[in-house]
Parts: structure tokens; C-alpha cells; sequence
């Protein structure tokens, strides 16, 4: 049982925890993750850790509402606990100096680029970062990635903030104008796919942190594997940060819809039973 | 002799096919209380009882026999419990043709006694009155942690709380019981029989924290600063192979672990009831001829399946599954296909796998495992339609833990070397069994293991230089 200690609602669909979780906190590195489980019939699920404090023993996660579990997750509140919490899981980013890193963070990816970003600065790395939403409601922690970044840039998709467009544009112009030594990108798959395409172009290496469907997470059932330099590797235990120039992003998208209709189904019996509950607490 | 002595082994009564093979229940019912005496009579009652022999722990077979045979019940489990602190999972899990019962003399020129089922069959009788704790020794002051809550850390754990030990076992999942909770179906040991052989564990003393990975959540050496003294690391073998070859990662291709993990761990067979999903299409193909192959191919079925068929490489003679589980597999429509192995998986556009490129194989000359060597058969290559894919193929030793203990030796398979006799590693007071150190075996030799390092730890704790690797 992990007890949530502060929940933050960062725009409508996205939610920030700070969990009681003192050994994950006390393991945890920059990249790695946890996988929780809300009740009894629910389903593990992997999420990053977005930020985590050994001291005070607190993990924070940050997730998007995008099907049941983790609407069931959101609608725990502080004091709530979570069922089961475990991690820290797969490999950290290698902390290391590299020069000019440019660090890349799409939609609720922004949340696991924070860590990554923070500890690049820490040793003495230049951070350029690019976040970047749909739409300016859907944009959060500018401030914490501007006080690990030299220079910050906001893109969104329709311009109603910071400048209209892909975090690839912005990425593409630093890529020709200045010298950089390393992208990190997380984001939705699509995204890191075209950074990668276009940090190769440049001659430019990245990582990229993969989000397949997991089961146990600790490389027992082998779900979530990726196929990277035509090698099939486990992204729970291999990574789940991988050389974005040899990832095999189509599949890694095909893999992700497998249970798309079983996930849509979850949900619209979630939703109906939510309604039924509404209605007789309204009686 | 009279035949009947010879020849009067029962038959396991169990639930009919039409019946059993859509829902997830036990398929074998269990004998009834005058089958099981009657069975227990026909024991010749050897001198030199040559069926203890191939008991991996040693269970005093004739004696818990005679005490049956004498409607002794409870004494005839204590009996068993003496030696076996899970006989309601080993009654049903362990392969007793390749042990005890092989070596039971009327096997020689009749039928062995059914030792297996008369174990079920008396810790069913106990699990119903209800299990009562033995009287606990006074707390020995002295922690040891259990990595793994299999069979071979249960039974380790069992064996050192007996003793008075201060035990803790750590597991990786959020359920405790290894590859019995997450690997072997409902319909062939039912969890609340898991559960309650883990709580009887727990009633001895035994702590158990779920949800730490040793190795991630905490190291060793995490667990040498809490106090602990001795460890034991019974993680199993739970990295899935693969086969290798193109399309393996189509959608509808499973690991038998994930398959399984997410049936019975997750209970994705009550989905949507259960959050996780499975899919299982019209037409399943499981690879492999194991124990592992036989419970996915069943899973499949009772999951919907129209077709399952089981692909092979060897012939039915060669397939290590139990003789039992390949029978009933077959009798609920699992379609055996022998001497075939896939070479490439063909899938449409959107990534879904709907076929299986095949071979034929003959057998050629025995391979290092004695089996006769299967050989491609050049130009026989077929497809097989499919839905969905299982490859049970077997399992390797998790480098997650392994990796973190430094020094720690390893075969050069990746599993940790360990003395037979006390499952001492290189490591001082770093003990291991079962699959991790054997590969994939049977629960029953895991549980062997457990309780020769129980006895091992103890040893070392009172005279820790009699262990001459860590002189």
C-alpha cells in the first residue's frame, strides 16, 4: 500500500500524485519506473517516475486519464492509498557530461523528461528543452523545466501557446543552427519516432524512453518487447531508455493497440456503471 | 498373487469433458474415502521400500499408506507433513509417474500404488477440518530473508519458522506463490488451495512482503544492513525464450509465461470483471510439448478457442509434459501436431499475426539430453492459420537479481552454482534451490531444495565453519 500524500490536478485529464513510497524513493534514478496496481481486479500498469525525493521518502507520478485504470487511479484523493506500488524498475540514463544536451518532452511525457533533464543539468551539461502540447490547456510544469533548462521552448499543436507547432520544428531549427551532443525524448510514440528520424539526420544520437503495455514488469512475461537493431529486447528490464536511432517505432505502435477494443470496452463499463451510481446517489 | 492386488489401481475420478473444458474449475474430482482405503490396501508394505527412493523429499510413503489403509486419517497426514509441508499442491502438481510410483514394485509386474492421489486425497481431508498449526519452538533471535515465494522459498521459509527462526520472504509480484499462482491453471490447482498452504506458512511465523524486487527495490547488501544473516534465493526460472525467428513480434504472439501470468495472476479469463485483457482468437497454436505447453493449450480452450493445436518438434514419446496432462489436453480436443516446428510467423497490415510458416522434422541421432535429434525435412514446409500464438518453449534463469549480487557464481547457462547437498553458493551465507539453480524443473525437487538449505542455515548459523567453500 502506497498512501498519497498530495494529488494536483495539472489540466483537466492529466494528474499529479506525490506517493509515500520510501524505498522506491530511496532506489530511484532518473529514467526508471514503477508499476501499480489500483484494487483487487485491476490491472498493473507501468508509469515513470516523475520526480522523486529520497529524503522525505515521496515518489511522484503523473498520468493521464486515457482509459479505466487510470480514471480509477484519479479519482483517489489524498490520504488515499494506492494497492500496490513497486519499482524502481528498468535502467536509468547514464549521468553523465555529454556537452549540449536538447531534451524533448511531448504532451504527458513532459513528466518523465523533467528527471532527465534535472540530473543532465546537475553534471554540468548544457539542457536545451522543448515541451510541447496539443493545446495550452494540456501544457504543464514550464516553470519546473525551466529551472533545469538553459533555455526552455513551448510549441503547441493549434498556437494558443508559445509557438504554434510540433516540438520537432523547434528541435529541427537547433539541430541546424547549433551544435548539440544528445537528444533525450519522451513522448507519445509518433513523436519520438520523428526526433529520432531527425536528430539521425544530423548525425545527432538519442534516447528515448519507451511506453509498451507490461505485465509484471521485472522480465518474466516478455510483453513488452521491442525490437531495437533487429534485436528483440524486454523493455521492462533492457530499458526502458533505448538508442531512438535503432528503435523499431511501427511496431512498437502495432503493439501498443493490441487490446484497444478490450481497453474501449473496460472503459464504457466503467463509464455506464459510474452513471448508474450518479444517478441513484441523485435520488 | 491376486490380480486385484496386481492390477486394482483406481482410476482418478474426473469431471467429464463437455462439462470441464469452458470453465476453469478442477478437472480431477479427488477419490472417494473407500476407493482411497481399498487403494491404500493393496501397499505391499516393503521392508526396503524402494518408493521413498524416488520421493525428492523423502516422504515416509509406506507409513502414511498404512495408517490410510487403517482409516487413520489424521495421523497419516502428520504422516506426510513430516517430511512435505504442501501435499494439497504436491498431491496434485507432482509428476509421481517419473518418482514414487515408478518405483513401486508392483509397478514391475502390475500397476504402482497411486501414491499421488492418496496424498491429495488426505490433504483434502485435512484441508476441510481445517489445518492446525504445529506448537511453535521459542524465537531463535536470528533473521534470514527468502528471495521468491515459490515452492522452494515456501518451503524453505516453512522449514526455518519450524525451527524458530525469524523469517521474511520477499516477492517480486503482488501475490505471493510463484510460478503456483502465476504459472499453473486454476483448473489444474485451484489458488485457494495456493492461498491456503501460503497462509498455513504464514501461521508458522513467516513474514512476506510483496511487492519488492531484490535486486531494484532492495540489494542484498540492503538486506545485510536490516539484520538478515542468511539468504536464500529461490527465484525460479522465469525468463521466457523465444523462438527467434521473423514475425515473433506480431500482435497475438504470447510468451507462456504472459499468457499464463495473465490468466491465472491476473484472472484475465474473468475479464471484464477483471481489468486484464486476453486475446484469444478462433484458432491458437501452442509451441512446445511441456507441461507449460499442455496448461496454455487448455487455457486456450476454456478461453474460447475454437481450434488449439500443439506444435512439436520431437514425437509424443519425447514431449516432457506429464503423460496425465498430454492425455487430458487431448481428450478436451487439443490437436497434437508432432515433428513440425514454425519457421517464420506471416501477419497482416495492421500487425496481427494470422499464420505459421512450419516444417516437418524427423528424428536423427540422440542429442546431448539422449532424445533423438529432430532435423528439418527440406522442402515440407506448410502454414498453419492462426489467431493466436503461444510459444512454451521453456524458461531461463532472470538475470534482474543476479546481476546486483556481486561475486556471485553462475554456469555459464546463468543459473547459480550450488552445493546439492546444502545449496550453498560461493557466497558466505548466500544459499540457493530450486529452478535457479537446476533450470526448469518440478515443484516437488524445488521443495526438496528448500528444505536441504533450511537445514543447511540452521547448521550454519550454529557451526558456521563447517562449510568448507567460505573456510
Amino acid at each position: 500500500m502506497a498512501k498519497i500524500l498530495k494529488k494536483e490536478v495539472l489540466t483537466p485529464q492529466m494528474k499529479l500524485m506525490v506517493v509515500e513510497a520510501p524505498w522506491v524513493a530511496k532506489k530511484a534514478k532518473p529514467g526508471q519506473f514503477v508499476i501499480l496496481r489500483v484494487n483487487e481486479e485491476g490491472e498493473r500498469i507501468p508509469l515513470t517516475i516523475a520526480d522523486f525525493d529520497p529524503l522525505l521518502g515521496t515518489v511522484t507520478i503523473i498520468f493521464q486519464e486515457v482509459g479505466k485504470t487510470t480514471m480509477m487511479l484519479g479519482e483517489l484523493n489524498e490520504g488515499d492509498a494506492i494497492l500496490d506500488f513497486v519499482g524502481p524498475l528498468g535502467r536509468e540514463i547514464e549521468e553523465k557530461y555529454f556537452g549540449h544536451v536538447v531534451c524533448v518532452g511531448g504532451g504527458v511525457g513532459i513528466a518523465p523528461t523533467y528527471p532527465k533533464a534535472k540530473a543532465l543539468k546537475a553534471c554540468g551539461n548544457r539542457v536545451t528543452s522543448i515541451i510541447g502540447a496539443r493545446t495550452a490547456s494540456l501544457l504543464f510544469w514550464e516553470d519546473k523545466m525551466r529551472a533545469v533548462s538553459d533555455v526552455l521552448y513551448v510549441t503547441t499543436d493549434d498556437g494558443t501557446y508559445g509557438e504554434k507547432g510540433f516540438v520537432t520544428h523547434v528541435l529541427g531549427r537547433i539541430l541546424r543552427s547549433e551544435k548539440v551532443d544528445l537528444v533525450v525524448a519522451v513522448g507519445p510514440v509518433m513523436m519520438m519516432k520523428m526526433v529520432s528520424l531527425l536528430a539521425k539526420d544530423h548525425g545527432v544520437p538519442v534516447l528515448v524512453s519507451l511506453n509498451p503495455i507490461m505485465v509484471d514488469g521485472t522480465g518474466m512475461c516478455g510483453c513488452c518487447r521491442v525490437t531495437v537493431d533487429g534485436q528483440c529486447r524486454f523493455t521492462c528490464v533492457d530499458g526502458p531508455v533505448f538508442d531512438g536511432w535503432k528503435v523499431d517505432f511501427d511496431e512498437l505502435l502495432k503493439r501498443q493497440r493490441t487490446y484497444l477494443e478490450e481497453e474501449r470496452r473496460a472503459l464504457d463499463l466503467y463509464l455506464a456503471e459510474k452513471a448508474k451510481e450518479e444517478v441513484t446517489h441523485g435520488f | 498373487m491376486a490380480s486385484d492386488r496386481l492390477f486394482g489401481r483406481p482410476k482418478m475420478p474426473q469431471r467429464p469433458v463437455s462439462e470441464r473444458v469452458r470453465d476453469f474449475f478442477e478437472v480431477p474430482l479427488g477419490l472417494p474415502e473407500d476407493v482411497a482405503i481399498a487403494e491404500a490396501r493393496r501397499c505391499l508394505q516393503c521392508k526396503k521400500p524402494s518408493c521413498v527412493k524416488g520421493c525428492p523429499v523423502e516422504i515416509d510413503i509406506p507409513g502414511f499408506v498404512a495408517l490410510l489403509a487403517q482409516g487413520k486419517f489424521d495421523e497419516a497426514i502428520a504422516k506426510i507433513k513430516e517430511k512435505n509441508s504442501l501435499p494439497a499442491i504436491c498431491g496434485r502438481v507432482c509428476p509421481q509417474e517419473d518418482q514414487c510410483e515408478k518405483e513401486c514394485v508392483l509397478g514391475k509386474k502390475g500397476q504402482p500404488i497411486a501414491i499421488g492421489y492418496l496424498e491429495r486425497f488426505l490433504a483434502d481431508y485435512e484441508r476441510e477440518k481445517g489445518v492446525k498449526t504445529p506448537p511453535l519452538p521459542s524465537p531463535v533471535p536470528r533473521k534470514v530473508a527468502v528471495i521468491g515465494s515459490g515452492p522452494a522459498g515456501l518451503t524453505c521459509a516453512g522449514e526455518l519458522a519450524k525451527m524458530g527462526y525469524q523469517v521474511t520472504i520477499f516477492e517480486a509480484l503482488h501475490a505471493p506463490g510463484g510460478v503456483l499462482i502465476y504459472g499453473i491453471p486454476e483448473f489444474r490447482l485451484p489458488k485457494a488451495i495456493v492461498r491456503q498452504e501460503v497462509e498455513y506458512v504464514q501461521s508458522l511465523g513467516v513474514e512476506i512482503q510483496v511487492n519488492a524486487v531484490i535486486g531494484k527495490t532492495f540489494t542484498l547488501d540492503d538486506l545485510r544492513d536490516a539484520g538478515y544473516e542468511a539468504f536464500f534465493i529461490g527465484t525460479g526460472a522465469g525468463l521466457p525464450y523465444f523462438l527467434n525467428i521473423p514475425g515473433e513480434n506480431l500482435n497475438g504472439i504470447y510468451s507462456a509465461n504472459e499468457f499464463l501470468t495473465r490468466s491465472n495472476l491476473m484472472k484475465a479469463y474473468l475479464f471484464p470483471r477483471y481489468d486484464t485483457p486476453i486475446k484469444v482468437g478462433r484458432r491458437v497454436a501452442v509451441i512446445g510439448g511441456g507441461n507449460v505447453a499442455m496448461d496454455a493449450a487448455r487455457t486456450a480452450l476454456r478461453l474460447g478457442a475454437e481450434e488449439v493445436c500443439l506444435v512439436y518438434r520431437r514425437t509424443k514419446k519425447e514431449m516432457p509434459a506429464r503423460i496425465e496432462e498430454v492425455e487430458r489436453a487431448e481428450e478436451e480436443g487439443v490437436n497434437c501436431i508432432i515433428l513440425t516446428t514454425p519457421v517464420r510467423f506471416i501477419g497482416n497490415e495492421n500487425g496481427w499475426v494470422t499464420g505459421m510458416e512450419c516444417i516437418q522434422m524427423e528424428l536423427g541421432e540422440p542429442d546431448e539430453s539422449g532424445r533423438r535429434r529432430p532435423v528439418p525435412v527440406p522442402g515440407s514446409e506448410f502454414v498453419i492459420p492462426v489467431d493466436t500464438v503461444v510459444v512454451a518453449i521453456g524458461q531461463g534463469p532472470n538475470p534482474l537479481l543476479l546481476q546486483t549480487i556481486k561475486g556471485l557464481a553462475l554456469n555459464k547457462r546463468g543459473y547459480i552454482v550450488a552445493d546439492p547437498e546444502t545449496g550453498a553458493t560461493n557466497l558466505r551465507g548466500v544459499f540457493a534451490g530450486g529452478d535457479i539453480v537446476t533450470g526448469a524443473a518440478t515443484v516437488i525437487s524445488a521443495m526438496g531444495a528448500g528444505k536441504r538449505a533450511a537445514r543447511a542455515i540452521d547448521r550454519f548459523f550454529k557451526d558456521p565453519d563447517s562449510f568448507p567453500q567460505w573456510r
